[in-house]
């Protein structure tokens, strides 16, 4: 395998360096290459499409014809940052379906000697590559220190699946694969039905008490469901619902400690990768309670539950079975 | 090279005229009709045409008068008629030569409606191009032979294929008129979703009340055979002589024996859920018959929720049969059935609410479907007719109803399923009239027309029914604290309330999903076996959408029902009742004329490589062991063309499209419109294949 | 006015990729989805029908574009596949390009954003959270200096900012984008 281009974004540069890490050991432990794309650029999240829409997709295609130039045998472009995801498979998409958009993307690149190939990298976001490429199986077969024990909400936050224009995702609201990956890791899958809402984004920053509720509701929803913590699979998810969940408490006036790890992270904790080689201990809100429950003796369990009676014809409704893969 | 095409029977001279229709402002409005008919009488006058005419509008009986006249007084022997689509006035103006003496297949009726006035915008390419149109015609029907049609028998027996409200009545017409019928149903019982429901709108007259009787009638009917548990597998044949082959899947029950007591039934230990009849919120046993006025009253095994079938031991049913009915070793049955025409009443399939994700259909326990509360709301239903939450006792206070799920979304089905709004505002009545909840509508329009719709609209809104209008974003048991938490176990309805502008969280008990209709899941496969073509979406698709909407392209195939497209109870009786008219009709003339247009094989030229063979979709092709040749069935043969097209030898022609007819008309309509080519000195070269 | 259409064509023609505005049935599953559609002064139907209707000034003067935050809950909801983010975005850059700012602090964390690009090519988060908030909440910043120091004590927040090789280039880059999208606009409305 010539491995992935890699593009890691300012964030994981930045404030999410533990992302950066921990995905960089799970990686190595996998044997996956990554190749940094050098001298990679911004790709201005959604605030350059907002001041100017052209001059913000000529910004992503930088990093896009960087990619093609540097491919040298590999074709998936990986991103770890589901902002940065969105943004390059969008102009990669636009670039393919409108002559109009690749005329102008390409004039605009050719100021700096620069051209870019629609479809030449496929774009996909880290899980993807993840759960499909390396998939469950493997993951699993590296587990050495099953999560057993640990309560686990899954969040995806927005930009993954949705809004999946290539229609790649079965499921773009309730997508069960963050769950089974984390499953596949030996922790408990608290039941997360705000999976895919919105953290808020910068709503933090331009209208706070609206960003702060957003942040509350998912706080408090994994709160709810028991978890122990919660795993990210994007570092703006991370920021807001870590580093603004104090201000959100002192804004509620309520005091929930929810510890939001990136997924890389568990995953490097189950495969018994050293905590300080993850990143661990850079979140805000603290997780070393929650990790205390992993590692440790596995609790005793009440026994086996006793197989349930057949219920006593129970007035009870049946509930229609979960859609099958693929009955779409 | 047909030789048939310029044999004897033609004569000598063609004398052609060509007659321009204006079709009001249809075709005149973007074609020069006047320019069409100078042009013809010049340029076409070495070709044959003697005589070229305009005129308003040629269908009318002064238009075709006008044709008539000119066969009689200048000696036509050829007629073109450019006017509108062949499918509209082709018979018409074959009608007219033939009162004329012309040899009606001497007509050639070409379009420069459909073909160049409706889809142009260019009015000097539009007449550029009907000109073309005209050539082609002119050069064509110049290699016309005068044709005899075919007449083939009509068989009196019918087939009509789905047991619901659509076939019931079909087959109903046809059998009271005194001709057998053969209705096949793919479920336990005939009765179809009408069978399902409880109340119909806008009347609230009770289904059950309504259908049982013409389920019991179409059971005992003497003219219908009844083949339950059954799938049609094969079709054979054309119009009048259809050959079906029906299968009959196992019922694991003697029904010379069973007398339909339901003892076996009510001893079977296995219970399982009922996907199909009870919409899957209420049980069946292994061995069952769906409901309690099922027809026929012969019971099923399902082998697949059997003990005996899974694990090798039970056999209660058997033992228990006081008539010893129960025959486990029951295998499937094919019939060769032979009928003359074919209803199709396969009906629809409810949209899959768990695909809208938003909603939580399969996730939040209290969101239900449509199906699912009429069953609910049914007195024979699972619940006895209460209307409850998941939990089966509860009763809800707050109930949302939820219009357009799967229906008039680009994501799913972009069309309107017609039926859900009443059906709403039919469920809304329900629950007022069986327990004191409010009611939510969320609607993004309300569409109530039809008779007595609209009163009943008001009826409910009188009811005291609340009406948002706006679509719901989605349903949810996630609530935001602390101002929701007095909702804490109820579903949240987030909408945006559009008449106000602004989001919208209403809590609620219940919720009911009205999803909307989708074809068959096999429609596709079975519109194959049928020989009918389905739109995309996979309707059948109507020989003409206004004028002939039960027929399908397919001579002998009518359509009625919701195969057709999605439509209330009253258009799937009145579909039902139209097909057999046409049927009736049919039988009553005892034979039929077919289109002479068919596919004839030179057995001198033909090789005997069998390509025509394994081509032809209508098998029609027979081939003669002894003399190792082809040889085509005349009234199995459509016309398609397939095998003159693949003949490698050549050695295949089409009566109607000869080389010389097709060769010709590409000619015409190549022939320069304003320069001088397609000069009648040069004739033009054809290419014979050898 | 120009006439009722006159201003979608302007949006239309703003949106990269296909808008589909005219397919909007006004059925609300936008509105009702929208996280952050209680600070929004018209839902995005109403403001869809306001841009039908002609209503250029109050389009432009409202706030609805400038709180969308990308969810793209709206654009896989919405029964008409309307491309709604990308909606919003043409609105916004109508907005700027014409001057108008209905929502100064979404717009200044915006430009703060593109700033720190053109000057770094990568985005600065130190500068760009303080700036931003001691611009526009500078009551709450002392409030958000535990999460500063906490973020910077355990190594999230850099103090020296990154500044790509290759930012010259990518400034012509930009420079060429802006003029071919500004010689677009003149000719969509010459148009």
């Amino acid at each position: 395998m010539s491995g992935y281009l890699y593009y890691p974004g300012c964030s994981l540069a930045g404030s999410a360096r533990a992302y950066a890490e921990s995905l960089t050991a799970v990686l190595d432990t996998l044997g996956v290459r990554l190749r940094e794309i050098d001298d990679w650029n911004c790709c201005g999240a959604t605030e350059y499409l907002t001041l100017s829409p052209l001059a913000g997709y000529a910004l992503i295609g930088r990093n896009l014809a960087l990619a093609e130039s540097q491919r040298n045998g590999s074709d998936t472009l990986v991103a770890p940052c589901s902002a940065c995801y969105v943004n390059l498979a969008k102009t990669d998409r636009y670039m393919r379906e409108s002559p109009v958009m690749r005329e102008q993307l390409n004039g605009a690149l050719a100021a700096d000697g620069m051209h870019y190939t629609p479809g030449a990298v496929a774009v996909r976001h880290l899980l993807e590559v993840l759960v499909e490429d390396i998939g469950l199986e493997e993951l699993e077969r590296h587990v050495t220190r099953p999560l057993t024990g640990l309560r686990v909400a899954p969040y995806l936050g927005c930009l993954v699946s949705r809004p999946d224009y290539d229609r790649r995702w079965a499921r773009r609201e309730q997508p069960l694969e963050l769950d089974r990956l984390v499953a596949a890791l030996g922790a408990e899958v608290v039941d997360f039905p705000l999976r895919t809402a919105c953290c808020g984004g910068h709503m933090t920053q331009i209208s706070p008490d609206t960003g702060f509720e957003l942040i509350r509701r998912l706080v408090e929803a994994a709160d709810r469901g028991g978890a122990d913590l919660l795993v990210t699979v994007c570092p703006m998810c991370q920021m807001n619902l870590d580093a603004y969940q104090g201000e959100m408490n002192h804004h509620f006036g309520t005091d929930y400690r929810l510890p939001i790890l990136f997924f890389t992270q568990l995953i490097g904790l189950a495969f018994n990768l050293d905590a300080s080689t993850l990143g661990i201990g850079s979140e805000v809100v603290s997780a070393r309670d929650a990790l205390a429950r992993i590692g440790v003796e596995v609790p005793t369990v009440e026994g086996e539950p006793a197989p349930p009676r057949r219920a006593k014809r129970s007035q009870e409704l049946p509930m229609p079975a979960p859609l099958a893969e693929g009955d779409r | 090279m047909t030789r048939a095409g310029r044999g004897a029977a033609a004569p000598a001279e063609p004398r052609v005229g060509v007659y321009v229709c204006h079709c009001g402002t249809n075709i005149a409005g973007m074609v020069d009709v006047e320019a069409v008919r100078d042009w013809a009488a010049e340029r076409l006058g070495p070709h044959g045409v003697v005589v070229a005419r305009d005129y308003p509008f040629m269908c009318s009986s002064l238009g075709q008068e006008l044709i008539e006249q000119d066969v009689r007084e200048q000696g036509l022997n050829r007629v073109v008629v450019a006017a509108c689509s062949p499918h509209m006035h082709e018979k018409t103006f074959r009608g007219a030569c033939e009162r004329a003496g012309l040899n009606p297949y001497l007509c050639e009726l070409v379009s420069i409606r459909e073909q160049a006035s409706w889809v142009h915008t260019d009015r000097d390419a539009a007449t550029a191009k009907s000109k073309a149109i005209v050539a082609g015609g002119v050069l064509r029907v110049r290699e016309h032979a005068p044709l005899e049609p075919l007449r083939v028998p009509i068989n009196e027996a019918t087939l009509v294929v789905g047991g619901g409200i659509a076939g019931i009545t079909a087959a109903l017409e046809i059998a009271d008129a005194g001709f057998p019928v053969h209705l096949v149903e793919r479920q336990p019982s005939i009765g179809g979703h009408m069978a399902q429901f409880d109340k119909t709108f806008p009347t609230l007259d009770c289904a059950a009340c309504i259908l049982t009787p013409r389920m019991v009638t179409a059971g005992t009917h003497p003219n219908i055979t009844l083949h339950t548990w059954s799938e049609v597998t094969e079709v054979s044949g054309y119009v009048g002589n259809f050959t079906v082959k029906v299968l009959h899947r196992p019922r694991y029950v003697d029904t010379d024996l069973c007398t339909g007591c339901g003892i076996c039934e009510e001893k079977c230990p296995a219970r399982v859920v009922d996907p199909v009849f009870e919409a899957g919120i209420g049980y069946r046993k292994a061995v069952y018959r769906p409901f309690p006025q099922a027809v026929p009253k012969f019971p099923v095994l399902d082998p697949e929720s059997c003990i005996f079938f899974q694990r090798g031991t039970c056999k209660a049913c058997e033992k228990l049969c006081p008539t010893h009915a129960i025959r486990l070793d029951q295998q499937p049955e094919e019939v060769t059935l032979q009928v003359g025409n074919i209803v199709l009443a396969t009906g629809f399939e409810s949209f899959d609410a768990r695909r809208v994700e938003p909603y939580g259909y399969g996730r939040l326990a209290n969101v239900f479907t449509s199906l699912e509360f009429e069953r609910m709301s049914n007195a024979s239903g699972p619940t006895g007719g209460r209307i409850v939450l998941r939990d089966g006792v509860t009763q809800p206070q707050t109930v949302g109803i939820v219009h357009c799920v799967g229906s008039r979304d680009r994501n799913f089905n972009a069309y309107c399923s017609a039926i859900c709004c009443m059906q709403s505002m039919k469920f809304a009545h329900l629950v007022r009239e069986h327990t004191d909840a409010t009611v939510y509508e969320f609607y993004i329009d309300i569409r109530a027309a039809g008779k007595g719709f609209d009163e009943f609209y008001q009826r409910v809104q009188d009811e005291g029914t609340i009406f948002v209008r706006g679509r719901v974003a989605e349903v949810t048991d996630v609530l935001h604290l602390p101002e929701e938490a007095k909702h804490d176990g109820q579903l949240i309805i987030q909408v945006e309330d559009t008449l106000v502008g602004r989001q919208r969280r209403i809590p609620v008990d219940m919720v009911i999903l009205s999803v909307g209709l989708e074809p068959q899941p096999d429609a596709e496969e079975v519109a194959r076996r049928f020989g009918i073509t389905c739109s995309s979406e996979g309707w059948v698709i109507e020989r003409h959408p206004k004028l002939d909407p039960v027929a399908t392209m397919t001579e002998g195939v009518f359509a009625a029902g919701c195969a057709l497209g999605p439509r209330d109870i009253p258009t799937s009786v009145a579909t039902g009742s139209a097909a057999a008219a046409r049927i009736i009709g049919r039988i009553q003339q005892r034979e039929m004329a077919l289109e002479p247009i068919r596919a004839t094989v030179d057995t001198e030229r033909c090789s005997g490589c069998r390509i025509c063979n394994d081509l032809c979709p209508y098998s029609a092709i027979e081939f003669d062991e002894a003399r190792a040749v082809a040889e085509v069935n005349p009234a199995l043969c459509q016309g398609c063309g397939v095998c003159v097209a693949a003949c490698p030898a050549g050695a295949i022609s089409g009566t109607g499209f000869s080389d010389a007819q097709i060769l010709g008309q590409i000619e015409g309509i190549l022939m320069s419109t304003n320069g001088t080519g397609g000069s009648p000195a040069t004739e033009p070269e054809r290419a014979v294949p050898a | 006015m120009t006439g009722d259409r006159a201003f979608s064509d302007d949006i239309r023609a703003a949106t990269v990729g296909e808008s589909r505005l005219d397919a909007c049935i006004q059925c609300g599953t936008c509105g009702g989805s929208c996280p952050s559609a209680r600070d929004m002064d018209h839902t995005p139907r109403a403001l869809f029908a306001m841009a039908r209707a002609g209503l250029r000034d109050e389009v432009l003067r409202s706030n609805t574009s400038w709180m969308c935050v990308s969810c793209y809950f709206c654009a896989v909801r919405c029964p008409q596949e309307i491309h709604i983010p990308d909606v919003m975005y043409a609105i916004k850059s109508i907005a700027t390009r014409e001057g108008i700012v209905p929502e100064r602090t979404a717009r200044d964390f915006s430009r703060t954003f593109v700033d720190n690009i053109h000057r770094y090519g990568r985005s600065f988060e130190v500068g760009l959270v303080a700036r931003h908030y001691l611009r526009h909440y500078p009551f709450r910043l002392p409030g958000m200096a535990p999460m500063g120091i906490s973020l910077v004590t355990k190594g999230r927040m850099g103090f020296v900012p990154h500044r790509i090789r290759g930012l010259a280039g990518l400034r012509t880059i930009l420079a060429r984008a802006s003029q071919l999208e500004a010689g677009d606009a003149r000719r969509e409305v010459t148009v």
